[in-house]
């Protein structure tokens, strides 16, 4: 080849990057994040048994999964919409009384316990997914998520993103009440 | 009747755009001046029509005409008359409205100060800056009218997003609008060169100062968006990595570049294959911004109205314009004379490493920004969040400003760095005693603080070294030094105020992030708490009604070694309409550090609310800075030889030797 033809090749360069990350993002468009829904949905979740924040603290497994509807919601002190959704789950588990579990996706543990004095923890037990293993069985797409478990520890619901207050009025509120009947 | 002149006027302004990119395209290739002046009328004519359909817009959401569905959309009839304003440009179609009368403003600039362009470029730049407002026009005119009606016409409307009733909405969108649509302006002239298939100097020198336009708002616009995060959004945080954060950055790291590599066209008769990329890329990223924005591909909390149909269409109007943009490149770029040649070690060379730097930054923000998305299509699923950006920032900024302050010291084609460093001797001693005085401040610990003051040293002493060596400070009598000074173009001042400013902005950044001090705590009325020296009580916390929203004010006092310094009110406020909440921190500033405040929610169980305080030192040197930046901007913006231009081109290009240094 010679060095015409290469610098020409080379100029063609910028233009075929482009035209492959276009087709990315017409593939992106057919998919919508926000209602994606999980591969999980009702199936079991996936086995998991993740230590808690600190050592001697629970963690977080399928056990604790079964018996009652309950939520599982995926955050990160470096998330910043994680923190715009906070005081929505801090009234879920006070007022309407909504047992949530957490994964603490690839977190500094500290980091997440001062996210939790801060913030307020509505959480019962708490997963430190160090490496995010487990947030990939789940299929996490991005943090934060929360997915709605049933009394058999099967998955029936996935919000991705931050929960808005029309969310939990609209969507996850009605479920739990039906899911418990 | 008012809706139907604005969306009449807009149809008409599709029509212009229409003609005022055919017409002066096909005049430019025949030669043909009428054709061509066709284009600058069309230009302004544009311009007037799309200032009609906005203003009838904003008069729809002013008189608050509830048979426009885009007011009853985002508008309150009790909400403030500023946001009833402003509210023009919260939501997606009056924003893309903005968009193309930004768009046909900078044409109509064009047109009409662009006098020293020769008129073949110039047409090929107003067509090309046409064939843009006709996708754009399009786009809305078919996907999003913003003056579609509703029948029966409710009583009120849905109110406006809380989050979005600040001032900022007033002057953020606005801003960065005229940041990312400004660089349009050097993407029409770089496909305008690439038709003409030749790029001299003074290209260089005409599409700068559109350029310095853009980057000077696009700085204005992030610095405002950032701060209005700062306040607005209560958690205390200034940059968050969030997607559409990151879109606006994407521009701005390649805009800087375009800015730097231009001057090396202009001076050097150099890069030119590589600025013209830049100006194709800086442009196609700030459609990119738009798309991400737009389509909800990204989940971020800035989606506050997404519709995968206008993703469909945005992604058309990017691929178009981006993908026309490098077709071009790719058939043309070879065209393009190879110019002056430099050593490595020289300005040239600095401001290689400066691009090649920023691009690279730009490319990690944009990996780690569409990370999600490529990954998605493998069925992999993966997030990328701040740890990412943490831990690759140092690698790439730590250079960049060593570079930065050295930069302005090197000259023209060759250097010799042992006498660039001797002549800085100063601004390393500088650097030392800043750290030394961060050290004695606040510890040894973190280690990084310590290498980002030194950094933010480096870059702030290293810009106002550089003056100070221009003018012969301490060397010649303050009087000549004086005189000196005042010879100095502009342009250089700019340079070294934007570069300083930088340096400034590093300070605040690294400051806050290393050094915060926060406290969680619940107080009752009449209790106290201390962070970082300050002594705070909790006085009184009162429920009010105001306008479209109910507040919880909580009034703080502050003291300082026994002192009352400040009263503080932080609000916690509910938007029965929108079903939002929202929180309104309390921020006590000094020029070197905020005391922040936050009102949380009533405590549960003993009484008492949760207050959350953040001690951000250095904080406000982040937007002082950004604000120094763009004085740089503007001060490099007044140099005359920009306006001057150059008297005309020469047939044969000048041989680099015998061009002026400066």
């Amino acid at each position: 080849m010679s060095a015409v033809t290469r610098h020409r090749l080379l100029l063609l360069l910028p233009l075929a990057v482009f035209l492959i990350l276009g087709g990315y993002f017409a593939l992106g468009l057919t998919r919508d994040p926000s209602i994606l829904p999980s591969m999980l949905i009702d199936k079991p979740a996936p086995v998991f048994a993740l230590p808690g924040l600190s050592e001697g603290e629970k963690g977080l497994s399928n056990a604790d999964l079964t018996g009652k509807v309950q939520l599982i919601n995926v955050f990160a002190s470096w998330c910043a919409p994680c923190r715009v959704e906070h005081p929505l789950l801090m009234r879920l588990a006070n007022e309407q009384g909504v047992t949530i579990h957490a994964i603490n996706y690839k977190d500094k543990p500290d980091a997440a316990k001062a996210f939790l004095a801060q913030m307020g923890n509505p959480y019962t037990s708490i997963g430190a997914d160090k490496d995010g293993r487990v947030a990939i069985d789940f299929g996490v797409y991005g943090v934060p998520e929360t997915y709605v478990i049933d009394r058999q520890g099967r998955v029936r619901y996935r919000h991705v993103g931050p929960l808005m207050p029309f969310d939990v009025d609209e969507k996850i509120l009605p479920m739990i009440r039906e899911l418990s009947k | 009747m008012i809706p139907e002149i604005g969306h009449y006027a807009l149809v008409l302004a599709l029509l212009l755009a229409v003609a005022q990119s055919v017409m002066p395209l096909v005049g430019a290739a025949r030669r043909d001046v009428a054709w061509m002046e066709t284009g600058r009328m069309a230009a302004f004519a544009q311009l007037a029509a799309i200032t009609i359909s906005f203003a009838a817009l904003m008069q729809a959401h002013v008189v608050s005409d509830f048979s426009v569905l885009n007011v009853v959309n985002n508008s309150h009839s009790l909400k403030p008359m500023l946001y009833k304003v402003a509210g023009v440009w919260g939501n997606h179609e009056g924003s893309m409205l903005l968009w193309v009368f930004m768009l046909a403003l900078f044409g109509a600039a064009v047109a009409g100060f662009g006098r020293n362009i020769p008129p073949t470029l110039k047409a090929r730049v107003l067509g090309v800056q046409g064939l843009i407002g006709v996708g754009f026009l399009l786009f809305i005119l078919v996907t999003s009218n913003p003056f579609a009606r509703v029948y029966p016409a409710p009583f009120d409307g849905n109110d406006l997003n809380p989050l979005l009733q600040d001032p900022g909405l007033a002057f953020h969108p606005p801003f960065l609008y005229l940041g990312y649509v400004g660089f349009s302006v050097a993407f029409s002239f770089a496909v305008g060169a690439l038709i003409e298939g030749r790029v001299d100097p003074a290209w260089g020198r005409w599409v700068r100062p559109w350029t310095l336009v853009a980057w000077t708002s696009l700085t204005m616009g992030i610095a405002m968006g950032s701060w209005w995060a700062y306040y607005e959004l209560g958690w205390g945080g200034w940059w968050m990595w969030d997607p559409v954060e990151n879109a606006s950055l994407l521009p701005w790291l390649a805009g800087t570049a375009l800015l730097h590599s231009a001057i090396v066209v202009e001076k050097r008769d150099a890069l030119k294959t590589w600025t013209i990329l830049l100006a194709i890329l800086t442009f196609s990223l700030s459609l990119l911004g738009t798309f991400l924005v737009r389509s909800g591909v990204l989940t971020s909390v800035h989606a506050f109205a997404v519709d995968p149909q206008r993703g469909v269409a945005v992604l058309g109007l990017l691929i178009l314009a981006t993908g026309g943009g490098l077709l071009l490149f790719a058939l043309r770029a070879h065209a393009l004379k190879i110019g002056g040649l430099f050593a490595p070690l020289s300005r040239e060379g600095a401001l290689v490493l400066n691009n090649l730097l920023l691009s690279v930054s730009a490319a990690v923000v944009l990996i780690g920004t569409l990370m999600p998305l490529l990954l998605d299509a493998f069925g992999h699923k993966i997030s990328v969040g701040a740890p990412y950006y943490n831990f690759i920032t140092p690698f790439l900024t730590i250079p960049l400003i060593l570079v930065m302050a050295l930069g302005p010291f090197m000259p023209w084609k060759r250097a010799d760095l042992p006498g660039v460093l001797s002549r800085m001797w100063v601004v390393a001693l500088l650097t030392l005693l800043s750290v030394m005085l961060a050290l004695w401040l606040a510890g040894v610990k973190p280690v990084m603080a310590l290498v980002g003051i030194a950094m933010a040293a480096w870059a702030g002493f290293g810009a106002v070294w550089e003056v100070a060596e221009r003018v012969k400070l301490f060397r010649v009598p303050l009087a000549d030094s004086l005189s000196r000074a005042r010879g100095l173009p502009l342009g250089a001042w700019g340079t070294a105020v934007a570069h300083a400013g930088m340096g400034i902005a590093i300070a605040g950044m690294v400051g806050t992030t290393f050094w915060l001090a926060e406290d969680v705590r619940v107080m009752k009325l009449g209790d106290k708490a201390s962070i970082a020296g300050y002594e705070l009580g909790l006085d009184k916390v009162e429920d009010l009604n105001i306008a479209n929203y109910r507040t919880e004010m909580g009034h703080f006092n502050v003291s300082r070694d026994g002192r009352q310094i400040a009263t503080l009110t932080a609000e916690r406020r509910w938007y029965p309409v929108a079903k939002m909440q929202t929180t309104e921190a309390a921020i006590h500033t000094t020029f070197y550090s905020d005391l922040y405040i936050v009102l949380g929610e009533e405590n549960p169980g003993g009484g008492g609310w949760v207050v959350r305080l953040y001690h951000h030192p250095l904080v406000p040197w982040i937007w002082i800075g950004s604000l120094v930046m763009v004085l740089g901007g503007c001060l490099s913006l007044s140099d005359r030889r920009l306006r001057v231009g150059v008297p005309s081109r020469r047939a044969a290009p000048v041989a680099p030797a015998l061009q002026p240094a400066e």
